[in-house]
């Protein structure tokens, strides 16, 4: 067995480079802290990619299954003799592959801001942001125990907020930090309450253990949450739901999503890496990370299954309207992290019914790419244009032919078409889907068209529709910025080729998977109307986009209007919640209180007025009320006190 | 010297007391409050003695005592009577009613 304390390493050196170059960034590595932050990645990435080579082919493997590795284990609270929270490295199929996932899109990012954030003023705290959030991503997925998971958490909250805010002097970037803290803040109380539950009845933290005695249906542990039971609820369902709720928040889904769109306010390479491939997967990987105690629970399973989809085909539909480039990417984001997240629900434990957990984190795997590649192509065309609308854009592609042509990979790649990656990954989902709820299986088919429509309506605005007049055109960009690029095109071609069931499933044990051609031909052959569509309506200017929309009318302004969401919010926040409960509450502090407080100060003051005359200045008075005390005293001695 | 009563000696050494707490409480010049001061002091030293020789005759601490006091009295006149003189040099006088500015 290869010692694996070096993967601490991993998370550390982001940590060292936050604390580097936030605390001296700006004075000293003014102008290379962007090659420091991306130099100590690459080492995190090297070392990720050896660990994944040893875990994966060398050692992680006893008798044809994926073992859990605890890698490292530290004690850092210990409540009672059972209950402790440990901060640890755990390396599973799961965790491994997200370490590398993380650090890989991470240097990508890292590696493209170098020339998209070229001479901004705060360029290291920028890079201090990234490294934290690197760091605390890489803490979240390689968590042994589930405290360790919130912490990291809220880790990464709190480096999406900086991140989102970065340019504090708008105010709606404010406005969408805040917006993002509070909602998913909002969610971790669910994840809080949910953990607290499930270790209650678990009686232990330490996601090994708690997984072994949740499914183990003999323990007094299972007994015990499965027996109790709120609201005809069993307390099973109950913990689970409220840690998916936390990790709805995270990944945005439905109802909880009304922050990813406005957090397209930060720089676009941080939308690549937190709000497209990894912080957002964060919910799916939590579910996942729990997946053995899920699948017991068909309840908690059917919740994330709806939510899913009903995310996956809502914001699809949003997606379709919205002309912010970064927006429809953002709602492109949320469809198919609900792919990810209903396909999770479908599934069962171990053996062929794992398909789904698999296909789940096989599209979490693919999509990283192909969508932060699609992100730092809008980040590029941004970079080029100045602007974020697509009435902006068009005919770009003569301009940039890299960003072009990854740019078209990574479409072709999220709608499906094959070879490219998306294919492979999605059609494992809709297999698992197929096999076991038709109505889902229904639901994605349909997002899947749609997907490849607005994915091609991006495409076609921004590269072809109008010849271009663009006349300051200066260039592509750096080539830091079309090396990512390039890379990360590859990697959606070729991520879907990896025999990933051989690696990744349920239960550890490699599963058999194959394409079924037949099955294919639905989903390659919308994707393909999809794109038809799209090329008929945008490819040229015309005004037949504007005759479908007034055809939908009402659908399409509900549509465009996100559904209005944001409204609902909205009317229930500031109607009823400020109405209702803040002002009341307002009333109640400034009147009990404070006026409590002010009383106690009142009545001090009346007193001391009263009694400060014996402060006269007269010494001789002094000396009397002295000699009155001690007389006092004496008669109390002599008389009272025998 | 035994013919005279111990309660003589007390009744000499109350009225010191007394006297020196009338000086002390009716004086406003401060040079006489400091000498009230230390006739209180004496009269504990009398007390002491006094005590001492009465009932505990082959005892030495009450004699001890009031040699500490001496002692300590004479301490306390220097330190007084440093105090009388910065306050005369800020306020020209010596008159505790004068120096009221630590009231409320």
């Amino acid at each position: 067995m290869t010692n694996y304390a070096y993967v601490s390493l991993i998370p550390l050196l982001p940590l060292a480079c936050f604390v580097v170059l936030g605390l001296w960034g700006r004075k000293r590595f003014k102008t290379f802290s962007g090659i420091v932050g991306t130099g100590s990645l690459l080492a995190s990435t090297i070392l990720s990619f050896y660990t994944a080579y040893q875990y994966f082919f060398v050692d992680g493997k006893v008798n044809g299954v994926y073992q859990h590795i605890i890698a490292m284990k530290y004690t850092w609270l210990q409540f009672s003799p059972n209950v402790s929270i440990d901060m640890g490295i755990m390396l599973d199929p799961i965790s491994v592959m997200m370490i590398v996932v993380v650090t890989f899109i991470s240097l990508m990012v890292h590696v493209f801001s170098l020339g998209y954030m070229k001479g901004e003023e705060r360029f290291a705290t920028y890079y201090a942001f990234l490294s934290l959030f690197t760091f605390s991503m890489l803490g979240l997925v390689l968590s042994t125990n589930i405290f360790q998971i919130y912490m990291f958490w809220e880790l990464v909250g709190v480096s999406s907020y900086l991140l989102i805010g970065y340019y504090f002097d708008k105010p709606s970037a404010v406005a969408a930090s805040k917006k993002a803290f509070i909602v998913t803040r909002f969610a971790d109380l669910g994840f809080l309450i949910g953990i607290l539950i499930l270790a209650f009845h678990a009686e232990t933290l330490d996601i090994s253990t708690l997984i072994e005695r949740l499914t183990d249906h003999q323990s007094t542990q299972f007994v015990s949450i499965t027996t109790g039971s709120l609201l005809g609820v069993s307390i099973l369902t109950w913990g689970l739901t409220l840690v998916f709720i936390g990790g709805a928040g995270k990944s945005a889904m439905f109802p909880l999503h009304i922050w990813l769109p406005d957090a397209m306010e930060g720089p676009t390479p941080v939308s690549a890496l937190i709000h497209a491939a990894t912080m957002v997967v964060a919910g799916v990987y939590l579910v996942a990370r729990l997946f053995p105690v899920y699948s017991i629970d068909g309840a908690a399973l059917d919740i994330v299954t709806y939510v899913g989809a009903f995310s996956a085909l809502l914001a699809a539909v949003i997606a379709c309207t919205q002309t912010d480039i970064k927006r429809v990417l953002a709602y492109s984001t949320m469809s198919q992290i609900g792919y990810m997240m209903f396909s999770l629900g479908v599934s069962r434990y171990g053996g062929e019914n794992g398909l789904g957990f698999m296909a789940s984190m096989f599209h979490l795997f693919t999509h990283a790419f192909f969508k932060s590649l699609l992100f730092l192509g809008a980040g590029a065309v941004i970079h080029l244009v100045h602007s974020n609308d697509m009435k902006d854009m068009g005919g770009l592609r003569k301009f940039m032919p890299v960003t072009h042509i990854s740019f078209l990979i990574a479409c072709l790649a999220i709608s499906g078409i094959p070879p490219f990656a998306g294919f492979f990954s999605k059609e494992e989902i809709l297999t698992a889907a197929f096999d076991s709820n038709k109505l889902i299986y229904g639901v994605a088919l349909f997002t899947s068209g749609l997907t490849a429509f607005y994915m091609f309506r991006l495409y076609f605005s921004i590269f072809w529709k109008k010849e271009s007049h663009l006349h300051n055109a200066h260039g592509e960009g750096t080539s830091t910025m079309k090396i990512p690029l390039i890379i990360l095109a590859v990697c959606a071609v070729i991520a879907g080729l990896l025999p990933f069931s051989n690696f990744i499933t349920s239960d550890g044990a490699a599963l058999e998977t194959h394409i079924n051609l037949v099955f294919s031909i639905a989903p390659v052959l919308l994707a393909l109307g999809g794109i038809l569509l799209a090329a008929n309506l945008y490819k040229t200017e015309n005004n037949k986009p504007e005759k479908v929309a007034a055809a939908l009318g009402g659908f399409y302004k509900a549509a465009h209007s996100k559904f209005y969401v944001d409204e609902v919010y909205i009317f229930v926040t500031k109607k009823i919640v400020f109405n209702l409960i803040g002002r009341p509450a307002a009333w109640i502090d400034k009147n009990i209180v404070d006026g409590l407080m002010n009383l106690i100060a009142s009545v001090t003051e009346k007193i001391s007025e009263l009694i400060k005359g014996l402060q006269s200045g007269k010494v001789q008075s002094y000396t009397l009320y002295f000699f009155a005390g001690i007389v006092g005293l004496a008669a109390v001695f002599i008389y009272l006190w025998k | 010297m035994n013919d005279i009563p111990l309660t003589h000696i007390l009744f000499v050494s109350t009225a010191l007391f007394f006297i020196g707490m009338y000086g002390l409480f009716t004086r406003r010049n401060m040079i006489t409050m400091l000498m009230s001061v230390e006739l209180i002091l004496n009269s504990v030293n009398i007390n002491f003695v006094a005590f001492n020789k009465y009932l505990f005759p082959d005892k030495l601490e009450g004699v001890f005592f009031s040699i500490f006091v001496v002692t300590i009295a004479a301490a306390e006149a220097a330190v007084a009577i440093a105090i009388i003189i910065n306050l005369y040099r800020s306020h020209n006088s010596i008159d505790v009613e004068d120096a009221g500015e630590m009231k409320y």
